[in-house]
């Protein structure tokens, strides 16, 4: 099945390559484009945006799987990612991840089986004095505790 | 006390240029404008700005690297991408004082001749990526970007540009890759960006805080920024203090600071009332304190004088009762898994860092392991083509040269003395 971005997408594509000397420099804000618009890096994104740009999938490929944020496979309308560097670590980060897996039944890496969540683990986040750190899609949600993930989660459930 | 960034970020409404102007903002710019380029580098270098992303390289020193021959266009970038554990200082002044940055940046700009410019910053930051690209669109509406800035015939072009999850890609040659949408790879040193980076392009890589420091340099002089630090590190720095203490967060505070007094004073001292085991003092990489060594100057010589850094400013605190062997195990995964895997020194030692701390803890560790861990590390110090593997093996020497007996207890025992938790 091949895929298609709308034309605000498009349009913002456009704008892209107006901002760079070389057209190849577009392909990380395409990817978030196309990570947005898709839900996630499909194989169709990936021939979609090598097509946009002239250049081979392979390569495409190539950039995307380098990145830990292009998701290669669908994840939960809601991905969880916790952060479990050293600061969080120190004021009880794995416990969290710990609480999560619990209540959402699923390991890190897992989704759960109506599609509302993903949980990963995170490398730090860049929020450490606010930690436990965890991002939820586009939000960063800090100073976690138990009892504030849950009520987090439940919210969106 | 005198600070230089951080003045109005109590001020929700800094972030927008009308506050901005309000409260001087700008003006800097315009002052600068009427300056020759090299008398703005002049200020920088009097003002001994040190790089605030880690290496701290002279700002004004790196400045005079690009070629003379104005023939070839010049790249600026800003490094935003903050990825080392324990920082997180350059997020509040793009979330609080964005102007200060872009303002920094003009002025940087036009004292290298430089008409592109383009702040990488990580994927994660969505928000301050939005807050960044609002106040860039609000300074091109004023006329401090874009075409013929304030009527001097300058011109500069500015784009925020998002990573997408990768911390190598905060070494800048990686970083450059990344910007021209490769993989995060860094390159071989030489040809130096100054030289050859981003499109080929001599290019300049900065990091948010060093460029934010600049409208006041320009303002006040370099002498004075370099009077509020000490005598080869000028200013004041952002300070993240994170981990087991009262109050964790950005602190600006003068360069040379008594880190101690940083702890104890500023950031409330150990949470819990508990005593002080360890402190990791400039971002993940760099090398652990004890309790009887952080009574020193918070500046770049003198803690390179005790053996460490102050890198990136992120001061980690650790508690006792803390496992140090835990506390390096996580470390290590992290660097295993944030290793390109471009030279092998660093792909294979990053791997077995992982691997035998990870057993240690496991209480599978074996008779060598410590030596076999520093062997390692030996390996793979100053033989990559980027500074990681470096950063890697600087935790695991240290953790050992100072909590050796930790490492020994879990071999001897068999098991982790903390049952394997913090
Ligand atoms: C593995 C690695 C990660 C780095 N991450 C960052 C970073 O997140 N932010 C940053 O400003 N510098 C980072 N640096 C340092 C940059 O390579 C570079 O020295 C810096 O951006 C130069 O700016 P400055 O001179 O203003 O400090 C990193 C270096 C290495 C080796
Ligand atoms: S040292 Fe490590 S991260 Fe740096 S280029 Fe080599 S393999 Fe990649
Ligand atoms: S260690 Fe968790 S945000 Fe930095």
């Amino acid at each position: 099945m091949s895929v298609a971005f709308s034309d605000t997408a498009r349009a913002e594509f456009e704008r892209l390559l107006t901002r760079y000397p070389d057209r190849e420099a577009v392909i990380l804000p395409v990817l978030h484009l196309a990570q947005r618009e898709f839900g996630f890096v499909s194989d169709e994104a990936i021939v979609y945006v090598a097509g946009l740009l002239g250049v081979s999938p392979a390569k495409i490929n190539g950039v995307a799987t380098f990145y830990t944020m292009y998701n290669r496979k669908p994840v939960g309308k809601y991905h969880v990612q916790i952060c479990r560097n050293i600061s969080c670590s120190l004021l009880g980060a794995e416990h969290l991840i710990g609480h999560v897996a619990g209540k959402l039944g699923v390991k890190p890496g897992g989704t759960t089986p109506d599609g509302k969540f993903t949980l990963s683990q995170v490398e730090c986040l860049g929020s450490c004095g606010t930690a436990p750190v965890m991002q939820v899609n586009d939000d960063y949600y800090e100073n976690l505790t138990e009892a504030s993930i849950d009520a987090i989660l439940d919210k969106l459930a | 006390m005198e600070t230089v960034l951080t003045t109005h970020f109590a001020d929700d409404g800094y972030r927008r240029i009308d506050a901005y102007r309000g409260f001087g903002g700008y003006d800097a710019l315009r002052k600068a404008l009427s300056m020759t380029p090299e008398g703005i580098i002049d200020e920088v270098k009097k003002a001994n700005l040190r790089g605030r992303g880690g290496a701290g390289f002279p700002a004004g020193v790196k400045w005079g690297f690009l070629p003379k021959d104005l023939s070839r266009p010049r790249v600026l970038v800003v490094n935003a991408d903050e990825g080392e554990p324990g920082t997180f200082k350059d997020r509040v002044i793009m979330a609080r004082g964005p102007h200060l940055l872009i303002e920094g940046i003009a002025i940087a700009a036009f004292a290298l001749r430089v008409h592109l410019s383009y702040i990488y910053i990580r994927g994660e930051f969505v928000r301050e990526a939005r807050i960044l690209a609002e106040a860039v669109a609000e300074a091109y509406e004023a006329g401090f970007l874009g075409k013929n800035i304030l009527g001097s015939g300058f011109d500069l072009d500015l784009t925020v540009h998002r990573g997408a999850g990768a911390y190598i890609c905060g070494e800048e040659t990686s970083l450059i890759n990344s910007l021209e949408g490769k993989r995060g790879w860094p390159r071989l040193k030489p040809p130096f960006p100054a030289a050859v980076g981003a499109f080929g392009l001599p290019t300049i890589v900065n990091n948010v805080e060093t460029l934010a420091d600049v409208p006041w340099i320009i303002t006040h002089g370099g002498e004075k920024f370099a009077s509020l630090g000490v005598e080869k590190n000028g200013g004041t720095r952002l300070i993240g203090v994170s981990g087991a203490v009262n109050r964790p967060g950005v602190y600006e505070l003068p360069a040379g600071t008594n880190l101690k007094e940083i702890i104890y004073t500023h950031a409330g001292g150990v949470k819990d009332g508990k005593a002080l085991k360890a402190v990791i003092p400039g971002g993940s990489s760099t090398p652990v304190l004890r309790p009887d060594e952080i009574d020193v100057a918070y500046d770049i010589e003198s803690m390179a004088k005790i053996g460490t850094m102050a890198g990136s400013g992120g001061v980690i605190v650790i508690p006792e009762g803390t496992c140090m062997v835990r506390a390096l195990s996580v470390l290590m995964n992290f660097y295993a898994h944030e290793s390109c895997g471009q030279c092998t020194p660093c792909r294979e030692g990053t791997g077995w860092l992982k691997m035998i701390v990870g057993r240690i803890e496991a209480g599978k560790g074996r008779a060598g392991d410590v030596e076999l861990i520093l062997d390692v590390c030996d390996n793979m110090m100053g033989r990559t083509i980027c500074p990681l593997a470096d950063a890697a093996a600087m935790p695991a020497q240290s953790f050992i040269w100072k909590f050796r007996e930790e490492f020994d207890r879990h071999i001897g025992e068999q098991k982790c003395p903390y049952g394997n938790r913090f």
